[in-house]
């Protein structure tokens, strides 16, 4: 090959071989927003964030799924966080109501965010909440406890062996975050 | 040969000068072999750095308790010691090997793009001394393990913008020197040198440097939203702002799968041609090879996930993930296989590069093995972090590609500086690092299995023998590598002269064996004559 030519050629291919590269550098971007697509699709990771309109169901007195609660307060975020109970024995297609207490130890007000996981995983689309402290940020005053409903349902459509299930919230602190934006 | 003595009588007529001399030449060189050895030799020194860092592992693990080192400087010891080896020590030292080979085995005077042949390698020694250079700020160095993961790694000190920025400029020398091996490959072939008369050395770098380009921007990206999460207040992997963590990790290891072959293709090419030659027969199933190792890269692409088994998976996305990794234990069944039969009935003698070859084979087989047990995902989930993990990519990394790398050095040394290198000491070094890699390793397995986790300072009782024998090995295999060091120290001053074939029956095997040692300024300013190139096998 001439010389001229060969220069030519190289060129074009490394810019093809550029745009490969800048390519797969958006593409890791790309990846983020598709990744919490594929999460509220199955329902998984705390994904499910929007309450869903509560509905009739029909209920199945015939079956008893324990869900237990847990609760986690993440890092150093000075807050008590509980629930009124550990475990509820619940019909499917029956709604019901559990409460939920915060109470900020510190001096400062705090803003939490609750991030909600449901275990196994492949259950997160049977449980579905009408009502949810994890759909939006919570403040809390110092010192003061409060109250926070949980109202959900069990899909009468869940697989007939479950027998039990777990769902969890973890308290993140985004008190920092959030004066940001507000400032 | 008689190519190398045409080039030579034809030398005042080229605008050849040579080498410019002093500091400088080494600075602004764009000359294969130059860049080649300059690579070479950072591969070689940070593989004592980061060598250096594992035996500080080696001596705090060597009884139970905290004897030498605080549990933090400990981390930043795993992170530092598997950040080194694998950016600093590998992958500069199969650039080098690319450097210096390809242009000689492909009919070519030089790499494609010179210059940005010097830009890409003259980012790594900056790049090393701004890693190192976190060692010693406030919070120290990344202390979270090579993987990164946030939320931990977010909470390093100073050192993490640092510690990206490295990244950053270790993936844009990568992706420079995949373009420019792309390039030289495609454009710069000697009239005959078809894609399939490649040796596979340059195949499989090929391959390679498609898997660097997809992927190391991928990396850059991840980093870089850890970047911006720890800085810029985005939420791409805090969960109190909607990100997640374990989005992370599947960008890692998208990255970091490939990543691992990276690593080794190199290396793959590499035994396949040393063991032809000292088999004194061609090689067993090049189009397979070929193909084997085009699958291999494919392949990597769609496992990724199986790092993360007890990180919470769908059944589906876990069985999955167990069976498409499964799968690439066929084609690299394949090259083992392929590797053998080419012993088969061969006239094998026993040289330091083919001892390292078979001892290649071998271990890295093993390595294979345990990689292939990991792979069931309701087993991994005993595996996962523990020091069985630990054992397994030390096996594929050190008898793998460490190994391959002594193997092409003592291989390629004759050639790059015209002397012998000394057989005794080679042979020497060999069966000392075989024996102590092995000591060091091996026991591995077992407190693995046992439950011993990775990444921690201190440990159960009821593990101390396998860490003693472990520790003992690793010390032993540090300080035999000052032979290598003495070996290659002892051939560039001199020794017997080397011939232009080096080893006998090798000019069927390779192009580079056609020039003299030390091979012309220039590789081939005259392209090869179409003969020798039909004549390879």
């Amino acid at each position: 090959m001439e010389n001229k030519e060969l220069q030519k050629a190289n060129a074009r291919l490394v810019w093809r071989i550029v745009a490969i590269a800048v390519l797969m550098f958006g593409f890791g971007f790309a990846i983020a927003p598709y990744y919490d697509a594929v999460c509220s699709f199955f329902g998984i990771s705390g994904r499910v964030k929007e309450a869903s309109v509560e509905q009739a169901l029909k209920v199945d007195a015939s079956r008893e799924i324990a869900v237990e609660f847990v609760t986690v307060v993440n890092g150093q975020m000075p807050l008590r966080f509980r629930a009124e109970t550990s475990k509820l024995k619940v019909n499917p297609g029956q709604y019901y109501t559990v409460n939920f207490y915060a109470e900020n130890t510190s001096d400062k007000k705090l803003v939490g965010r609750a991030v909600p996981s449901i275990s196994p995983a492949w259950l997160s689309s049977f449980l579905k909440k009408a009502e949810c402290f994890c759909f939006t940020e919570q403040e809390f005053e110092p010192h003061k406890e409060r109250k926070m409903p949980v109202r959900f349902v069990i899909d009468p459509a869940v697989q007939a062996d479950t027998k039990e299930m777990t769902l969890s919230y973890t308290f993140f602190d985004i008190t920092e975050k959030s004066q940001t934006i507000k400032n | 040969m008689s190519v190398a003595t045409h080039d030579d009588a034809h030398a005042h007529d080229h605008h050849d000068h040579g080498p410019a001399k002093g500091f400088m030449r080494w600075v602004t060189t764009t000359n294969h072999k130059d860049i080649g050895t300059l690579y070479l030799i950072t591969g070689l020194i940070m593989f004592f750095v980061g060598g250096a860092m594992a035996l500080v592992i080696r001596a705090e693990l060597f009884e139970p308790g905290l004897q030498y080192v605080d549990p933090h400087f400990f981390n930043q010891m795993t992170t530092l010691h598997a950040l080194i080896m694998v950016f600093g020590a590998v992958m500069p030292a199969f650039a080098g090997l690319a450097n210096w080979m390809i242009p000689m085995m492909i009919g070519a005077p030089d790499m494609a793009l010179p210059r940005m042949n010097n830009w890409s390698f003259w980012l790594l020694p900056f790049s090393f001394v701004m890693l190192a250079s976190t060692l010693f700020m406030d919070g120290g160095a990344a202390a979270a393990g090579w993987t990164l993961y946030p939320p931990l790694v977010l909470q390093t000190g100073n050192a993490l913008p640092f510690t990206v920025f490295t990244v950053h400029m270790l993936g844009m020398s990568s992706i420079m020197a995949a373009i420019n091996i792309i390039v030289t490959v495609f454009n710069m072939r000697a009239p005959g040198m078809t894609m399939m008369k490649l040796p596979l050395f340059v195949w499989t770098w090929v391959i390679t440097a498609f898997l660097l380009i997809a992927v190391m921007p991928v990396f850059a990206g991840a980093v870089t939203m850890l970047l911006t999460d720890k800085f810029f207040g985005t939420s791409f992997f805090n969960a109190a702002g909607g990100g997640d963590p374990v989005l992370y990790q599947h960008l890692f290891w998208f990255f970091g799968h490939p990543e691992v072959y990276i690593l080794i293709l190199p290396s793959f090419g590499i035994i396949s041609s040393i063991i032809p030659t000292f088999s004194r027969k061609p090689l067993f199933g090049y189009a397979s090879m070929v193909y084997a190792t085009s699958a291999i890269g494919l392949l990597s692409f769609i496992v990724w996930a199986h790092h993360q088994y007890t990180v919470g998976m769908p059944l589906a996305g876990e069985l999955y993930f167990t069976y498409a990794t499964m799968l690439i234990a066929v084609p690299t069944g394949v090259k083992v296989f392929n590797w053998l039969a080419t012993m088969w009935k061969g006239a094998m003698t026993f040289e330091t590069p083919m001892l390292f070859a078979i001892a290649f084979v071998v271990l890295f087989t093993m390595g294979g093995f345990t990689g292939l047990m990991m792979s069931i995902s309701p087993a991994d989930l005993q595996y996962h972090d523990t020091y069985f993990i630990v054992a397994h990519f030390h096996y594929v990394l050190v008898p793998g590609a460490v190994f391959a790398l002594f193997a092409a050095t003592y291989y390629w040394l004759p050639k790059w500086t015209g002397h012998m290198y000394d057989e005794r000491l080679g042979q020497l070094h060999f069966w000392l690092t075989t024996i102590s890699v092995n000591i060091c390793f091996f026991p591995q397995h077992f407190v693995g299995l046992a439950g011993m986790p990775r990444r921690i300072p201190d440990y159960a009782v009821q593990f101390a023998e396998f860490n003693a024998m472990s520790s003992v090995g690793a010390f032993v295999f540090g300080f035999s590598q000052l032979i290598f060091a003495y070996v290659i120290y002892k051939a560039i001053q001199g020794g017997e002269k080397a011939t232009s074939e080096v080893w006998e029956g090798a000019e069927a095997h390779g192009l580079e064996w056609h020039l003299s040692s030390p091979p012309p300024y220039h590789s081939w300013t005259v392209a090869p004559e179409k003969e020798i190139i039909s004549d390879l096998h």
